[in-house]
């Protein structure tokens, strides 16, 4: 089991018996008070969000996913299609279960894809992605404070802060955990 | 080409506001007579709290605030005092919370809460002469007086039932971050008078025992201060310990040493009040900062 102690983004666990993944994770306290742990919850199986809070003594059930080595082919009206290359048995997700992890899907990339019941119900990303800045403001020469940050949209459509020299084509890679820039990848 | 670590290198301008805060912080205080004082990190003991936990440092603990030491100074003839102190308290972490911070405590002798109050915003005026600042998108104006309401009132106004009935019930931490916080708005407020309960070291109100003289500064939506009348009747000190620690034990948490010697000195403290303001917190507001690990130069995780 659990403990609000584990609780954190990307934690996936039983709640009313569907698997759920922790899409957003705060904790908070008001002075001197209990500690709250607040959740924005994704059930795996619908796609639906909502938020709870716990308080600390509640305990949590892990959600048992069975995890198979796939790779990412394409996307279709469907969904998100990925492929077994053993049996070449193929599974659809679709973006509202996916959540934020289909912009960090690359064509022909290896993910695990997570079953429950046969079903396809999310993916386990490499920790690391490249994509190519396809929108960001120009770099003003001089500006060379290293602390500078300004947004940038990758291929794809997912936009994140990036460090002030990045420039439009610059190829990055992304930490697919927290969804943040890592560092640039010279080519 | 090995690119700079961007994580830590773009907290420079935070960083280097936080030193000009804490600077100015000192000055503010030095001119107004305040004496700095450093107390020591490690200790026996902390206040028993039912929900505050301290870090174990061999036998024995890390400061989860250094109001204990402080008082025993002015126990012992000392004038107001202040201290940025570092702090511990095991497993806080979120987007306003850090295992590790820094507190801006400071005690006034022969006052009441009230005289904190009067510090907080002539402090922040000092820190924003132009008496405005923007978070997160929202216009905070920072003229005094501030608004002081209370907690009773608080809940009339925004919650679903009295704050007797919420902590009667156990919801009342959950009814006031959930209903009333919320609703507090963007402005520098000051919600006073908590339940007898909820202040273990504060005094209570002479004309309503039911309520203490407890403080919180809330500004921009953020906890930034938490401040009191300070109990100085050592035989209601020590019965209000034992309770939170029979409580803590209760909960199934360590035991800890009641802190005896402040017990002992606290017969000799002064009518006095004090406040503790979180650092951290007051940088976010003053750099515009969402995330309060973007004020300190490393996280937890980033070790």
């Amino acid at each position: 089991m659990y403990t609000c102690a584990d609780l954190k983004k990307g934690l996936k666990l039983i709640i009313d018996g569907d698997p759920h993944v922790i899409a957003a994770f705060d904790f908070t306290k008001p002075g001197k008070g209990q500690a709250l742990y607040k959740c924005k919850l994704r059930n795996m199986l619908t796609g639906a969000q909502y938020e709870r809070t716990y308080r600390s003594g509640e305990s949590f059930e892990p959600a048992q996913l069975e995890e198979r080595d796939m790779q990412y082919l394409y996307k279709d009206e469907s969904g998100y299609v990925f492929m077994d290359q053993k049996s070449y048995e193929q599974v659809t997700i679709t973006e509202d279960i996916l959540g934020d992890d289909h912009f960090f899907l690359v064509d022909n990339m290896q993910v695990k894809v997570l079953l429950f019941n046969e079903r396809g119900i999310g993916v386990t990303l490499p920790n690391f992605v490249n994509l190519r800045v396809v929108q960001a403001d120009p770099w003003v020469k001089g500006d060379t404070a290293a602390g500078n940050n300004k947004p940038a949209t990758v291929e794809g459509g997912y936009t994140l802060q990036v460090p002030s020299f990045v420039e439009e084509g610059d190829l990055l890679q992304i930490d697919t955990r927290t969804g943040e820039y890592y560092t640039r990848v010279k080519e | 080409m090995v690119e700079i670590n961007w994580a830590l290198a773009r907290k420079q301008q935070n960083l280097t506001e936080r030193a000009r805060i804490l600077q100015e912080i000192r000055a503010f205080f030095i001119g107004r007579g305040l004496l700095e004082v450093e107390t020591p990190c490690r200790i026996p003991a902390n206040a028993p709290e039912l929900h505050i936990d301290a870090v174990a440092a061999g036998a024995a603990v890390l400061q989860t605030s250094p109001e204990l030491a402080m008082k025993r100074l002015l126990a012992a003839g000392y004038p107001d005092l202040f201290q940025l102190a570092r702090v511990w308290r095991a497993e806080e972490r979120g987007s306003r919370h850090l295992p590790e911070f820094t507190l801006l405590e400071w005690y006034r002798r022969d006052a009441g809460y009230t005289a904190l109050m009067d510090d907080c915003e002539a402090l922040l005026l000092a820190l924003v002469p132009a008496g405005q600042l923007t978070w997160q998108g929202e216009k905070i104006d920072l003229a005094p007086p501030w608004p002081r309401l209370s907690v009773a009132e608080a809940f009339r106004l925004y919650a679903p039932c009295s704050a007797a009935d919420a902590l009667a019930t156990g919801r009342f931490d959950e009814i006031l971050t959930g209903e009333v916080e919320p609703r507090l708005g963007h402005g520098p407020l000051f919600l006073i008078d908590y339940p007898a309960p909820l202040a273990a070291l504060a005094r209570l109100k002479a004309d309503d025992p039911s309520v203490a003289e407890r403080v919180e500064l809330y500004l921009g939506g953020l906890e930034l201060a938490n401040g009191f009348s300070e109990l100085t009747d050592p035989a209601e000190q020590r019965a209000r310990f034992v309770a939170d620690e029979a409580a803590r034990r209760a909960a199934g948490k360590d035991p800890r040493v009641l802190p005896e010697p402040y017990l002992l000195d606290l017969a000799g403290l002064p009518r006095c009040a004090g406040i503790a303001l979180g650092i951290d917190r007051l940088v976010m507001l003053l750099t515009d900062t969402a995330e309060i690990g973007e004020v300190v130069a490393f996280t937890p995780e980033q070790l």
